[in-house]
This record gives C-alpha cells, sequence and structure tokens, in this order.
C-alpha cells in the first residue's frame, strides 16, 4: 500500500527540517528592514522639521501611517489568500491567510497603541471616545476573534474554511465602518485627523512619510514569510503524528486485534 | 431560472420550518422579548433618567438592545440545526445551499421585527420617546434587521460548527455589527428629529451592509456548510 | 479480498475505494481503506466498535472528505463531486436526522419537499415503515428510539436514494421493525438500489446481505459471501 500524501513531505521535513526558517532572500529582506527603520527613526526624529500645525506629535505619524496600512494590507491579503483556500484548497493558502491575519493583528494593536501616545500628548488623555480610536479597536476585535477560531483545536480543514470565511466577512467591514466613521465624525467634529497624509506636507515630512511606508511594507513581507514558515513547520510537525498514527492504526489492522483508541463518531 | 426558483423553494421551505419551530416551541419569544424589555429597563437604573440621558440615548439603547437579544436568537436559530444529525440530513437533502441560508435569514428576520415592534412600543412608554419620522424610521429599521440577519446566520453556522463555539458567537458577530449600530442609531435620531442631516444616506449605508453580507452569507454557506 | 461478480459488469462499481484515508481531527479514522461494491449489491460492514465503519458510510455519503486515496460513489469523486454525491444517497445513521420539534408529518413533508417528492409520497413511506397513521402529528422527540428511527429510514426512502448507507439499521427495533427492515433490503437490489450497512447483529445481517466486509482498524479484511 501506498503511504497517504500526506507522508513524503512529513517525512522530508521530519529527516531534513531545517533549523532555521530563514533563507537568502529573508536576510535581504532583514537587513532592508532594520537599516530602513534606523533611516525612518534617523529622518522622522531628527531631520524633519516639526509641524507647522501638528508641532512634534507629526513624528508620531511617521510610525502611524505605515503600522496602519501594513495592517490593512495584512488583512486584504488574509482575504485575497481565504478566497484562494476556499478555491484550491491547499495547505499554501491556508497558513499565508493565518500568517497575515496574525502580523496585521500586531500592526493594528500598534496603531492603537501609537494613537493613544498622540491623543496623550494631544488631548492629554490616553484614551478618548473618538469614533476612528473606537471602531479600529472594534476591528481589532474582529481579527481578534479569527485568531481564536484558528486557536480552537479542530481538523484542519474545518479550521481553514471556518477562517477562511471569517477572513473574507471581515475585510468587507472594513470600508463599510469607514464611511459609517467619516460621516459620523462629519457630524460632530472637524479637527486635525491622525493617519491621514497632509498634501501641505513639506518635502523632508513627505520623504519621511513615503520612506516609513515603504519600509514597513518590507518588514511586512519580511516577517511574513517567517510566520509561514514557522506554520508551515508547524504543520509538518503535527502531519508526523499523523502518518505514525496511521502506520500504528495499521499495525493494529494486521493483527487483527481490537480498537484500541478507535473512536465511533 | 431553474437554479432561482430552487433557491426560493429551499428558503421558504427553510424559513416556514424554523417559524413552526419558534411557534412550537416559543423558546425565542419566551427568553429574547423579556429579555429585551429587562434590558431597556436595567439602561434606565443605569442611567439615571431624571437626567435626560435615556432620552438623550434612546435610539443607541435601542439598538443595542436589538443586537444583544439578536445574538440568543441566533444561537437558538442554529442549536436546532446542530441537534440530532439534523445538520446532516439537511445536507443530504437537496436543498440548494444558498436557498437554506436566505431561509434562516428570513426567519431570523421575522423574529427581529417582532421584537422591534415591540421594544419600540417599549421605549415610546418608558422612555418617552416621541416616535416619528416614520418613512426614515421603517427603512433604517428594515435594512439594519436584514444586515443584521444576514451577518448573524453566516456567523450563526460558523460558531456553531466550533466547539465551544456559541460563546464565541458574540465575540465573532458584534464587532462586525458595529458599522450597523452606527448607521442605525444615528438614522433613527435623523428620524426622531433628534439630529439632523443626512438620514437616507445611513439608511443606504444600511443597504449595502445588507447586501453585501447577503451576498457573502450565500456563497460561503456551500464551505460553511460541507466541513465536518 | 474474495472474488466477486457484480451483477452488472459493465456498469462502473457504485462504490470504488483504494487506499482511503480519513482524519477524524488528527486521528485516522481510515487507514487505507479498500472497498467495492457492484450496482444492486448488499454488502454489511461488520468489525468492533471504533473500527471505522461509521467513518465508512459517511464518507460515501459524501459527509466526511478524504485525505488521500482514490475514493468515487456512483462515478462521482468523493475528493470533488460530494455535494452531487450528497443529493443521489441516503442515510439513516445513530442520530435521527430529524427536527425533534416538528411532528413525524411535518418532518417528512420538510425532507419530502426538500427533494421535490410530494406529500402522498411521504405518507406513503410512513406507512412502508409500518408508522402508524395516528403518530403523523406527534412530535418527533415524543417518539422512542424504534419509532424514530422508522421515520429516519421513511425520510431516506422518500428520497429515492441509488445508494442507501445505513448505520445498523436494525438497531433499537421490535422484531416486526427488524423484518420490516429485512424485508426492504431484500427488495433494495430489484428496485435499482444498492446497499452498504453496519451491523453487529450478525446473524440476521449476513441472511440479508449478498456478501460481507470486516473492517477492522480503520482497514477492510476478509469478506466472506
Amino acid at each position: 500500500m501506498n503511504p497517504p500524501a500526506t507522508n513524503p513531505a512529513a517525512q522530508a521535513a521530519a529527516a531534513g527540517a531545517p533549523s532555521t526558517t530563514g533563507s537568502t532572500a529573508t536576510r535581504v529582506l532583514g537587513v532592508i528592514s532594520l537599516v530602513g527603520i534606523a533611516a525612518v527613526a534617523v529622518f522622522g526624529l531628527l531631520i524633519s522639521p516639526p509641524d507647522a500645525e501638528l508641532g512634534e506629535t507629526i513624528r508620531i505619524l511617521y510610525l502611524h501611517v505605515p503600522t496602519v496600512s501594513s495592517a490593512y494590507l495584512a488583512f486584504v491579503v488574509t482575504a485575497v489568500a481565504s478566497v484562494a483556500y476556499l478555491w484550491k484548497r491547499t495547505e499554501f493558502w491556508d497558513l499565508l491567510a493565518a500568517s497575515s491575519a496574525e502580523i496585521g493583528v500586531l500592526f493594528f494593536a500598534l496603531t492603537i497603541f501609537d494613537g493613544m501616545m498622540w491623543g496623550k500628548v494631544t488631548w492629554g488623555v490616553f484614551w478618548r471616545w473618538e469614533p476612528r480610536l473606537v471602531t479600529t479597536t472594534v476591528l481589532l476585535l474582529t481579527y481578534i476573534g479569527y485568531l481564536v477560531v484558528r486557536s480552537i483545536p479542530s481538523d484542519p480543514r474545518t479550521r481553514g474554511t471556518l477562517s477562511a470565511a471569517i477572513g473574507i466577512m471581515a475585510v468587507v467591514n472594513i470600508p463599510i465602518t469607514h464611511k459609517a466613521v467619516d460621516w459620523w465624525r462629519g457630524l460632530h467634529q472637524g479637527g486635525t485627523v491622525l493617519g491621514t497624509v497632509d498634501p501641505e506636507m513639506s518635502g523632508t515630512q513627505l520623504f519621511s512619510t513615503y520612506l516609513a511606508l515603504t519600509v514597513f511594507m518590507v518588514l511586512f513581507v519580511w516577517l511574513l514569510i517567517h510566520r509561514f514558515r514557522v506554520a508551515w513547520l508547524a504543520e509538518r510537525a503535527a502531519d508526523a503524528g499523523i502518518s505514525e498514527a496511521i502506520s500504528r492504526r495499521r499495525h493494529e489492522a494486521t493483527l487483527g486485534g481490537g480498537s484500541v483508541g478507535g473512536v465511533n463518531p | 431560472m431553474d437554479e432561482l426558483r430552487r433557491v426560493a423553494r429551499a428558503a421558504q421551505l427553510v424559513a416556514a420550518k424554523d417559524l413552526r419551530i419558534e411557534r412550537r416551541t416559543k423558546v425565542a419569544t419566551a427568553q429574547m422579548l423579556p429579555f429585551a424589555l429587562l434590558v431597556l429597563l436595567l439602561f434606565a437604573f443605569a442611567l439615571d433618567p431624571d437626567r435626560g440621558v435615556l432620552a438623550e440615548a434612546t435610539a443607541g439603547l435601542f439598538w443595542t438592545t436589538v443586537l444583544f437579544t439578536a445574538v440568543l436568537a441566533i444561537q437558538r436559530s442554529f442549536a436546532v440545526e446542530l441537534s440530532n444529525g439534523v445538520l446532516d440530513s439537511l445536507r443530504l437533502s437537496g436543498l440548494s445551499v444558498p436557498g437554506i441560508f436566505l431561509g434562516k435569514v428570513a426567519a431570523l428576520f421575522v423574529q427581529l421585527a417582532v421584537l422591534e415592534v415591540v421594544l419600540g412600543l417599549g421605549v415610546a412608554v418608558l422612555y418617552d420617546a416621541q416616535l416619528g419620522g416614520w418613512a426614515l424610521l421603517v427603512v433604517v429599521a428594515l435594512a439594519a434587521t436584514t444586515g443584521i440577519c444576514a451577518a448573524g446566520a453566516a456567523y450563526g453556522l460558523l460558531a456553531a460548527r466550533l466547539r465551544q463555539g456559541s460563546a464565541l458567537l458574540p465575540l465573532l458577530l458584534l464587532p462586525l455589527l458595529a458599522p450597523v449600530l452606527i448607521a442605525a442609531t444615528r438614522g433613527s435620531d435623523v428620524a426622531l428629529g433628534r439630529e439632523t442631516g443626512g438620514g437616507w444616506s445611513w439608511a443606504a449605508l444600511l443597504g449595502v451592509f445588507a447586501v453585501a453580507y447577503l451576498g457573502l452569507g450565500a456563497a460561503l454557506y456551500g464551505p460553511l456548510m460541507d466541513e465536518t | 479480498m474474495t472474488h466477486h461478480d457484480p451483477p452488472e459488469a459493465t456498469q462502473p462499481p457504485t462504490v470504488a475505494m483504494r487506499d482511503v484515508v480519513v482524519l477524524l481531527g488528527r486521528f485516522p479514522a481510515l487507514a487505507g481503506f479498500d472497498l467495492e461494491v457492484a450496482r444492486g449489491e448488499v454488502v454489511l460492514l461488520s468489525g468492533p466498535n471504533g473500527a471505522g465503519k461509521t467513518t465508512v458510510l459517511r464518507t460515501c455519503a459524501g459527509l466526511a472528505a478524504p485525505v488521500s486515496g482514490e475514493a468515487s460513489v456512483l462515478g462521482l469523486d468523493l475528493h470533488t463531486q460530494r455535494s452531487a454525491v450528497r443529493r443521489r444517497v441516503g442515510m439513516v445513521g445513530h442520530a435521527s436526522g430529524l427536527y425533534e420539534e416538528l411532528s413525524v408529518l411535518e418532518n417528512m413533508d420538510f425532507f419530502a419537499g426538500a427533494c421535490g417528492a410530494s406529500g402522498t409520497e411521504a405518507r406513503a413511506a410512513l406507512e412502508r415503515l409500518g408508522v402508524a397513521t395516528r403518530l403523523g402529528d406527534v412530535p418527533v422527540g415524543a417518539l422512542s428510539s424504534g419509532q424514530k428511527r422508522r421515520v429516519s429510514f421513511a425520510a431516506m426512502l422518500v428520497r429515492r436514494p441509488e445508494l442507501w448507507l445505513l448505520d445498523e439499521p436494525h438497531s433499537g427495533l421490535d422484531q416486526a421493525g427488524r423484518d420490516l427492515v429485512d424485508g426492504l433490503l431484500s427488495e433494495a437490489a430489484g428496485a435499482g438500489a444498492t446497499v452498504l450497512f453496519a451491523s453487529h447483529e450478525l446473524d440476521r445481517a449476513e441472511g440479508v446481505s449478498h456478501r460481507s466486509v470486516v473492517v477492522t482498524a480503520g482497514m477492510a479484511g476478509e469478506s466472506g459471501g
């Protein structure tokens, strides 16, 4: 009898399991990210001037704009990978969706954190019932729900399908929520909006913003590749257990014995 | 055309079946309505009525109550499908899967609509709210309820398929319904004359939400029902 | 497996499984299962608890997905065409698969309506299973387990499935009910249906089946005629 499809990959992973998730590509991306972050710090904190309107708080923007943009990018990647998973049913898309969502949650949490920092400086309080801040937190909860669903032990196929459905439904909610907040805020307050790139920005301010954006996109890709590889190895480790269980069950069958540990659903 | 007829037939069978079960057992009616009225009373304790907060926040409290009660209705609606191996029968039944989804949505819609009428009366009596702006109010309520039921029927099945899942339903569903809560509250406020401005654009946003989740739910029900 | 001549050699087998692996979570319920059932056959699955008989039936019904191996039912691939399979097979499992809150007739009308069968056909199926007319308006939840099983059977029959998948069809039934099931099994082949059923009551089951397959620890063992 031929071993099941999961077997060769599992054995390969077990035999020649890489001791690192790094590769030449990720090392290049990693160096770019780290040098880039240092450059963003220099430009954002030292070279660029304070803003006429926002003052020194504009420096938080150089962190805020890229974290929120990478988070949204991550959620879009999750949604696209979720659609691809439901269509192709391959582990690759499932793990890509999950890895991207995890990094998205990280960046989104950072966004809320730096938003609160900005709030402390500008408003004097960390938290204010500002519509964007509140709905951003609610969106974060949506994706925490996604991760919670994935953390519940279940069949990989079930886990993949249910989380893919959430990954698709949640992303559609992002533009709707955005629109709702725009109108809602339009009712109550004008004022400066954190998180939009002001067209009036001067040269170095604009450069710092776009530099930070680019660097964080690279950082996102770097983290995503590593996270994906960890997830893939975790699946191989779990599969190794499965092929062992299959051989054990086959051995049991050839002995013609009972059914120790068997289940009857 | 034939496919459309299959969808409609399945939706009608499932909705009729759900409403018949509810008429027979009255679980939702007996639990949802008292729960919803209780929440209205609790808000009155929490927010001192004398200071006018209650009147100020009527629309928000109304829709918050509807959302919480909807979670109960959705849990009940899918507990029925997940017991006694019924889900397998449903999967083998040959019913159109998008039709099953639409049927679940329709039955939930009827239950929530009844709830909203009762709650509306409750708000009018208990909070002394002046109801008005009927056209906008009704459209906002219809669109918001459709959206809640569409997202709810999708997430209800999803949560029911997880072990310990039904406890997860509020965590999964309520954040998703945040824009509905915002838009329905603001839209109702405009209808009731507490706020000025584009009431109809709120109704339109609710409509977009409802259409988006009706479409997504219908498309995703196949995979959601297929996985064991 | 002993050699067996299918009744209609030109037809593709109704069930064809080769080296099928089915996982429940990460537990291999089937670990390289082989089975071939020809059209019109009545095949008994026997074997100890936990051997994987129920999983074989659920896989054939398109309710559980194989992770590897070749598997087809009625010529449809169980990896990719499960929803098409589900429309053409019927299953009576351990659970009733009925809405306990609804009456017998309401359940029958629902499942008959779902597959386009008429209310008359639903009533005929109930009658065939010996479900008394007076039980029609009783909620399924109030029935005894044997009565429920008869209704589940009727709900399966009304769909006219080409493959019957029965999980211990005799259990919970009284003497008359068991005889009734035996009668249905022996008529099934004539009606063009193929039957795969699991049972522990070997004496009775072997009497109505063309052959039996022993399932042990997720694999098919030797079979008898």
